[in-house]
């Protein structure tokens, strides 16, 4: 199955989980507290999104905390410009077209 | 003259809205818009060319076309009309096409609204608002779109540095 910042945001409870992450990190229980879903549920998305590598582990004491990759996220906007980019360009040749007719 | 283009994503409504305003009357925006050998001179990016298999401009009729690449390959794009009102708006549903140009059938739809307003007589705003299904959303940007955008960019920063030679 394809990982990538794209299937990270594919799902909404993986969006309402990176939305808290980016607030700020958060231990597993933290996180599933907030969600009605199972905790089994909760931490197959975070296995996901640790899968897509849009958020990482990392060990404070006893505890483990989930942290948003920053750089990850970007390649959707990244993305998205490349998108934008495109309707620019068509409607840049419409408009020639539109001077023509 | 500015031409007010916006675009915006919204992913969490799995939305983009996309909006531009053009020098010229409605009448023309809207046959640049729903002619398909004119559809075809600006609808596929560069270095892309769009090829009109099936054409059929009333509700429930389809526009199936190819993106065409510098090497032949084809991207397949399938838009169904749902509403149509002249000059004013067409709706659209969207849907993923296998190599050969047919439609998928249990496949992610996408549904499009493009509106046209008439700016004091020979200006026209044109906007658009596309809606993804929850898994289609992903999948078509990442899969379909994907290559296109890139490609698209490459060939516009060819055209760019030519320019900037001259």
């Amino acid at each position: 199955m394809r990982r990538d910042v794209f299937q990270a945001v594919a799902d909404p409870t993986r969006r309402a989980i990176l939305t808290l992450l980016i607030v700020q990190a958060m231990t597993p229980n933290a996180l599933a507290e907030h969600f009605d879903s199972s905790r089994q549920a909760v931490s197959k998305h975070i296995k996901i999104l640790t899968e897509c590598e849009v958020v990482t582990q990392k060990q404070t004491g006893r505890e483990i905390y989930y942290h948003v990759v920053p750089e990850k996220m970007k390649e959707i906007d990244i993305w998205m410009e490349q998108f934008r980019k495109m309707w620019e360009d068509r409607f840049n040749q419409l408009d020639n077209l539109l001077e023509e007719l | 003259m500015t031409n007010n283009f916006v675009f915006e994503t919204d992913m969490a409504a799995k939305k983009i809205y996309i909006s531009r305003e053009f020098n010229a009357p409605v009448e023309k925006v809207w046959r640049a818009w729903t002619e398909p050998t004119l559809l075809e001179k600006w609808i596929a990016p560069k270095p892309w060319r769009a090829e009109t298999r099936t054409w059929d401009f009333s509700i429930g009729g389809v526009w199936l076309y190819a993106m065409v690449g510098t090497e032949g390959q084809r991207h397949w794009v399938y838009a169904e009309f749902t509403a149509i009102k002249n000059e004013e708006a067409i709706s659209t549903t969207g849907k993923f096409c296998d190599g050969e140009g047919n439609p998928l059938a249990n496949g992610p739809a996408s549904y499009r609204d493009t509106k046209f307003l008439n700016i004091d007589g020979n200006r026209t705003k044109v906007d658009q608002v596309i809606l993804f299904e929850e898994e289609s959303t992903i999948k078509m940007f990442a899969e379909g779109g994907f290559k296109q955008g890139t490609e698209a960019s490459l060939g516009n920063l060819d055209e760019l540095l030519e320019m900037d030679r001259v």
